[in-house]
């Protein structure tokens, strides 16, 4: 318990260390647009991939589980597209990031640490945690709420794609349910989310490298712990978030 | 000029740096000789503040570094050139860019100059045509050398290399010690060098301490090392045969 709160207390500091005055805008912007590349246009195959499968499962999912013949089937259409907007385009795209970005950025922060490379940027005057950091934090909190919006057209297209494929819903029903009743504040609901998971995963995983001592071993170690404890902050975030949120 | 004042460092609990003091002159070469885990590598991080002292403090001219905070160790920081044990290349960038980080973090030179001096200080620490190699393409000894070009690139007041010549042919090594020692002089840096190699010691030793399982046993020149009757140090310089030899 102590060894917990210690830890949050030590994330604490980190994030303050982060946000204290960043020194050189030009170097920063520099490594914000390399880091772009890194966090958010790597991820946007896998993005496209997971969110076909999803849109595709939910829409097959929805239509045989729909027995009764009161209940229309348009209802498929609108079920996937609240599906893919309230939950699946940030949780999953949030967990799945957790993996792939989260134990990048723990084994990178972990390596520079044991090989001295950050001991050299604090021998220098810089102040490591807001250089390293900082633009990874940039580059996430806006580049996943768009991975989350290409995650919701293609999973919805995906949708679309089963439905058409597997012929069990006209495709007309499918499109029409995707203009039933729809909520635009879902859509900015979950951009929020993605919003906080993208800083959740880069600060969580920043942490973990960041603070990793030791050699190899510990790298992999830290990278592990990145992974699991980003994805629990985002599960438990996404709780928080939606009683916050959507409870009237 | 670099003071040490009764520098003390435990880690849990073990006394790691015991009660050390001295005073090292600017323009002169000085010297921290000891074995293996005597403690020299702790002392120098110890004066840099990457190692906060558990008690004790280093002035850098006068300067109270222990005493000062963040940003005020920051500017002193910028006077500083540190070589680290193992070389501590960014491995994200190339030799070039390595030895020109310090320059495009603090210097105002046009993005000429800056290229022009980091090619000048590669060639004075005798590397040729690597620059566009990243440092996983380059040997050890040549990673050591660009560390130590990154570290004069901005002419520091105050030097720091950990065992600069460590894993250099005999050849090599020469060239690096008097490039220390020459530039030393040249720019009246205060240049500190951890070593275990009597032939540094007694090839630019200006002043040097002797430590052992933490402790100062013994400071003086190299005139006086081999005559002197601390039996510690004697024990660790007549290990070789060569210097029995010289001494007769
Ligand atoms: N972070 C640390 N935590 C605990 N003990 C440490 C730490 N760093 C160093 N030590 C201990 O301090 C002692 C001195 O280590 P140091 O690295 O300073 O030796 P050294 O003189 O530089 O040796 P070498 O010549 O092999 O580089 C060793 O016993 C080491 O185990
Ligand atoms: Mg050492």
């Amino acid at each position: 318990m102590i060894k917990i709160l210690y830890q949050i207390g030590e994330y604490l500091l980190l994030l303050k260390r982060i946000f204290s005055r960043p020194e050189r805008g030009k170097i920063y912007l520099k490594q914000t647009i390399e880091e772009i590349g890194k966090i958010g246009i790597n991820s946007i195959g896998i993005v496209t991939i997971i969110s076909i499968f999803m849109g595709a499962v939910i829409a097959i999912q929805y239509t045989y589980n729909i027995e009764n013949p009161l209940i229309p089937l348009y209802l498929v259409g609108l079920a996937t597209r609240d599906s893919m907007i309230l939950e699946f385009s940030s949780t999953m795209v949030g967990l799945v990031l957790a993996g792939k970005v989260g134990s990048n950025i723990a084994s990178e922060l972990g390596t520079m640490r044991v090989t001295e490379q950050i001991d050299a940027l604090e021998s220098m005057g810089i102040n490591s945690a807001s250089y390293l950091i900082l633009p990874k934090i940039i580059a996430a909190i806006f580049f996943f709420p768009l991975l989350t919006i290409l995650s919701m057209f293609v999973g919805i297209w995906g949708g679309w794609l089963a439905v058409v494929v597997t012929k069990i819903l006209p495709a007309e029903l499918y499109i029409q349910g995707l203009h039933y009743a729809f909520v635009p504040f879902y859509v900015t609901y979950t951009l929020i989310k993605s919003f906080v998971f993208g800083f959740l995963v880069v600060t969580v995983s920043a942490y973990y490298g960041y603070y990793c001592y030791g050699g190899a071993l510990e790298v992999g170690q830290a990278s592990t712990k990145a992974v699991v404890y980003s994805s629990l902050m985002i599960l438990l975030f996404n709780v928080i978030l939606t009683q916050l949120l959507l409870t009237r | 000029m670099i003071e040490a004042v009764n520098i003390v460092k435990k880690f849990n609990n073990k006394i790691v740096i015991d009660n050390i003091s001295f005073t090292f002159e600017s323009g002169k070469t000085n010297i921290i000789i000891g074995r293996s885990g005597s403690g020299k590598t702790v002392l120098i991080k110890t004066l840099v503040g990457l190692i906060e002292p558990d008690s004790g403090y280093v002035l850098f001219d006068s300067r109270n570094f222990t005493a000062m905070n963040f940003n005020e160790r920051k500017k002193i920081r910028q006077e500083f050139g540190m070589v680290f044990q193992g070389g501590a290349l960014f491995d994200s960038l190339t030799v070039l860019d390595n030895v020109l980080f310090p320059l495009n973090m603090f210097s105002n030179l046009t993005k000429k100059e800056k290229i022009e001096r980091a090619r000048f200080c590669l060639n004075k620490v005798n590397l040729f045509n690597i620059e566009h190699l990243y440092p996983s393409e380059i040997s050890g000894g040549m990673r050591k050398r660009v560390a130590i070009a990154r570290a004069i690139a901005l002419n520091p007041r105050y030097l720091f290399c950990d065992e600069p010549n460590s894993g250099l042919d005999p050849y090599t090594a020469v060239v690096i010690d008097k490039l220390i020692k020459e530039i030393t002089e040249e720019f009246n840096i205060t240049t500190i060098v951890n070593t275990h190699d009597m032939n540094s010691v007694m090839g630019i030793g200006d002043k040097i301490i002797f430590i052992h399982e933490g402790k100062k046993y013994w400071e003086g020149t190299k005139n006086e090392i081999l005559n002197s009757d601390c039996k510690e140090l004697n024990d660790f310089i007549f290990s070789s045969e060569v210097i029995r030899l010289i001494k007769k």
